[in-house]
């Protein structure tokens, strides 16, 4: 018997789910229904627990798992929605919204923005920490697409489509801590780039206003992210 | 090599030193070298060769003898006498010494509780083999315990050892040592990996660098018993740039193994291969986190991945690897050669054996010290540390680098060990201990951890990222006194969220040092917050 074939019973919740063996805690819990909020996740990219939104408790262990990469296990008791989470997720989300200017008013995601309907769906109101407000710059050196710094949440997405997906891989991650960017090639602009394809992967997979396409206004501008899902399945379908 | 040929280096080596009539031994290890001591060295060869004493007396570069504030150190035949602050120009009375009385203006006494009150088994060979002859270390019973272990042990045996030895991890987090080679030998898998974590990057921490400046061998050989025991044949050695001159010893040290048979194939005559090779860091802190540092290994950004999977399991290219920190290796050989029954008597019920300390800060013996668990933190600071100089007192002890926090005074007879410094919210850490007098502010504390905390993180993770940010500005706010109550509030809220949800062991224990103070120096906090109205009132008009 192959891991994957094995099923194992857990709880989230409180509530009885069946699950396989390779399966994450996320996808048990979105197959039942059950919101654990996620912004670095998508689902055909390989996850890597960043964002830390998706954070759940596990009976029996004091430390908070992220829900993205921890896989079931048999009698596993989850809980999703614990008073301490919601609040860890409400404090994660303010700092992300303190880190640079997220200024949804002039946002050309402004209405279709992961990171704001997020913010909507779990009540943030305002944040209560000092606005960072870096001086960023913004890269519109290629002839379709613009990278806006000051929007992005470094969830690596962009990253993680262009080498997974695309295999260009023109996308990395330069520098340290608060002063981390993504980057294109050899951190050149983005125009010169000698690896892009201008494939626009990255911009519609981007959950922001950190990539958006020229001469869109904010209503044109919705991400179409349905190319990943069936990527994924024609590729699978191949092998 | 064979099994014969390792006891006849060692009678070679031994007979030719019984040679001399009298030994020099000058530490040439990074602390006294940056006082110049390879100068001192020099000028003593000069004046043995003018005199022609060659064959009459020795002079030995060796490793750390762990008094650095003192140095340079030369120890004249075997500790015999000792000398401190040595120049060049002392070697014409230091040799002249030999046969008369010692130099005493340059004598450094040894009765005194810093030499007393150590016990080295990390360190036994440092200050007394050159780091840079391999004979020198097979003459003091070196790679005997790598023949013992190959030759009469099952790695299943050698494992039992270390298990009975309750040795635990000397990197920080004090994982059984023996419990996590067992998970390593237990994983499936043909290919498996020995990784030494020498990416020492705490603030004042030199406890690894010393050893692998003053005693390379002993970790191949104990990279080399654990690759048995587990099942490996490929080692990595990850030390940061930061340390050319362990480096250096490093790469000398595996060729001379490599040379002798001793690493390579087929060592003595059996089936065992082993392979040590060196990754270099580029001076990221976070590449001592075990995930990130086999990232870095693996050629790319060093930054580290949830757990699990352990790296027991899925580590370096996602095959099965060990991972153990220097000190931790260091300890392997004398486990073996004495077994894992004689290391257990040594320290306190749930932490074996001895820990090497960096002492630094405001204490007047600074320096390497290897002392027994369970010693109180009393004895290291007043008798081993010799007290804090000037008429200050003493107001706490950092323990841990940025992961650790600070210790008040009123636990001064506190244990050392792995529970109690966690029970005060501290850690142990890799070993550093910064003496913190009363003239200092613990709030600036806090803030330079905080702060290399901050510019060390590698920004996957969003609390660590932006949270140790956000903390750093309202700890500058305090320090600089424009902090209101509720900013005091917003601290506490912050370091929690930060230690709770952040990625890994960086952000996880960034916020040690800032808690600890709020816990044990709230005081000091608060008389640095701005309350308005108060002031307002007291303005006279």
């Amino acid at each position: 018997m192959t891991i994957q074939s094995q099923i194992k019973t857990l709880k989230i919740d409180g509530r009885d789910v069946g699950a396989r063996a390779d399966e994450t805690i996320l996808e048990v819990a979105r197959e039942n229904n059950i919101f654990i909020p996620t912004l670095c996740n998508v689902d055909g990219l390989t996850p890597i627990g960043a964002c830390r939104m998706c954070l759940v408790e596990i009976k029996g262990s004091n430390r908070l798992l992220p829900a993205c990469v921890t896989h079931v296990q048999e009698g596993m008791e989850v809980i999703t929605n614990s008073e301490r989470l919601l609040t860890y997720r409400r404090l994660i989300l303010e700092l992300i919204f303190s880190e640079r200017n997220h200024n949804c008013a002039v946002c050309v995601s402004n209405g279709h923005c992961e990171l704001q309907a997020l913010a909507q769906k779990i009540g943030m109101t305002h944040v209560h920490f000092p606005y960072l407000f870096p001086h960023l710059k913004v890269d519109a050196s290629n002839l379709r697409f613009v990278i806006d710094h000051n929007r992005c949440i470094l969830c690596t997405r962009c990253v993680r489509v262009c080498d997974e997906i695309e295999g260009a891989h023109t996308w990395d991650v330069m520098g340290r801590g608060i002063d981390a960017r993504v980057i294109t090639d050899l951190n050149q602009e983005w125009g010169t780039s000698e690896t892009c394809t201008s494939c626009s992967k990255c911009v519609h997979i981007c959950p922001t206003g950190a990539l958006f396409e020229k001469g869109k206004s904010v209503t044109e501008m919705a991400k179409r992210q349905q190319f990943l899902a069936y990527l994924t399945l024609m590729r699978s379908k191949k092998s | 090599m064979m099994p014969e040929e390792l006891q006849e280096i060692a009678t070679i080596e031994q007979v030719s030193e019984q040679q001399f009539q009298s030994r020099i031994y000058v530490c040439v290890a990074a602390g006294c070298l940056s006082s110049q001591s390879d100068q001192v060295k020099e000028a003593l060869d000069k004046e043995i060769a003018r005199r022609g004493l060659e064959k009459w007396c020795q002079v030995k570069g060796v490793g750390c003898m762990g008094l650095c504030a003192a140095g340079p150190l030369v120890s004249v035949n075997g500790g015999e006498y000792l000398y401190q602050s040595a120049t060049p120009a002392d070697a014409l009375d230091l040799v002249e010494s030999l046969n008369d009385t010692p130099v005493k203006r340059l004598l450094c006494a040894t009765n005194i509780p810093f030499f007393q009150r150590q016990k080295k088994i990390v360190l036994e060979n440092c200050g007394k083999i050159d780091p840079e002859r391999i004979e020198d270390y097979i003459a003091n019973e070196g790679y005997t315990a790598l023949l013992h272990a190959l030759t009469e042990m099952n790695p299943s045996a050698v494992i039992e050892q270390v298990v009975q030895s309750g040795l635990r991890g000397r990197g920080g987090a004090g994982f059984p040592t023996g419990l996590k080679w067992t998970t390593v030998a237990k994983a499936l898998g043909g290919q498996k990996y020995v990784i030494c974590n020498a990416d020492e990057g705490d603030p004042g921490a030199f406890m690894d660098r010393s050893v692998l400046e003053s005693d390379p061998h002993r970790i191949l050989e104990g990279m080399a018993i654990a690759a048995y025991a587990i099942g490996a044949n490929q080692g990595f050695i990850y030390v940061r740039a930061e340390y050319p001159l362990a480096i250096k010893r490093l790469k000398i040290a595996i060729r001379q193994a490599e040379r002798l048979g001793l690493l390579g194939s087929a060592i003595f005559g059996t089936r065992f291969n082993f392979h040590i090779d060196i990754r270099l860091g580029a001076g990221a802190f976070v590449c001592g986190e075990e995930t990130a540092l086999i990232a870095s290994i693996e050629g790319k950004r060093g930054t580290p991945r949830p757990r699990p999977p352990y790296p027991a399991e899925y580590g370096l290219w996602g095959l099965p690897t060990l991972i153990n920190n220097v000190e931790t290796f260091a300890n392997i050989t004398p486990i073996i050669r004495k077994g894992g029954a004689w290391f257990a008597e040594i320290g306190t019920e749930k932490s074996k054996g001895t820990k090497v300390f960096a002492l630094a800060g405001q204490i007047n013996n600074t320096g390497l010290i290897e002392v027994p668990m369970g010693i109180s933190l009393r004895d290291i600071i007043f008798e081993i540390g010799g007290g804090i100089p000037g008429d200050h007192s003493l107001k706490a002890i950092q323990t841990g680098g940025p992961s650790g926090g600070c210790i008040p005074n009123s636990y001064l007879d506190m244990s050392v060990d792995y529970d109690s410094l966690a029970q005060v919210g501290s850690i142990m850490g890799s070993g550093g201990m910064i003496v913190i007098d009363e003239t200092s502010s613990l709030i600036d504390v806090a803030k330079f951890f905080i702060e290399f905390c901050m510019t060390e993180s590698c920004g996957k993770c969003v609390p660590c990222r932006v949270g140790t940010k956000q903390i750093y500005q309202i700890l500058t706010k305090i320090a600089d006194g424009m902090a209101k109550p509720d900013d005091l509030t917003l601290l506490e809220e912050l370091c929690e969220l930060v230690r709770n949800t952040s990625l890994c062991g960086l952000g996880q224990s960034a916020t040690n040092p800032v808690m600890s103070t709020l816990r044990y120096f709230r005081e000091d906090y608060l008389a640095h917050i701005r309350v308005d109205e108060q002031e307002s009132s007291e303005v006279p008009e």
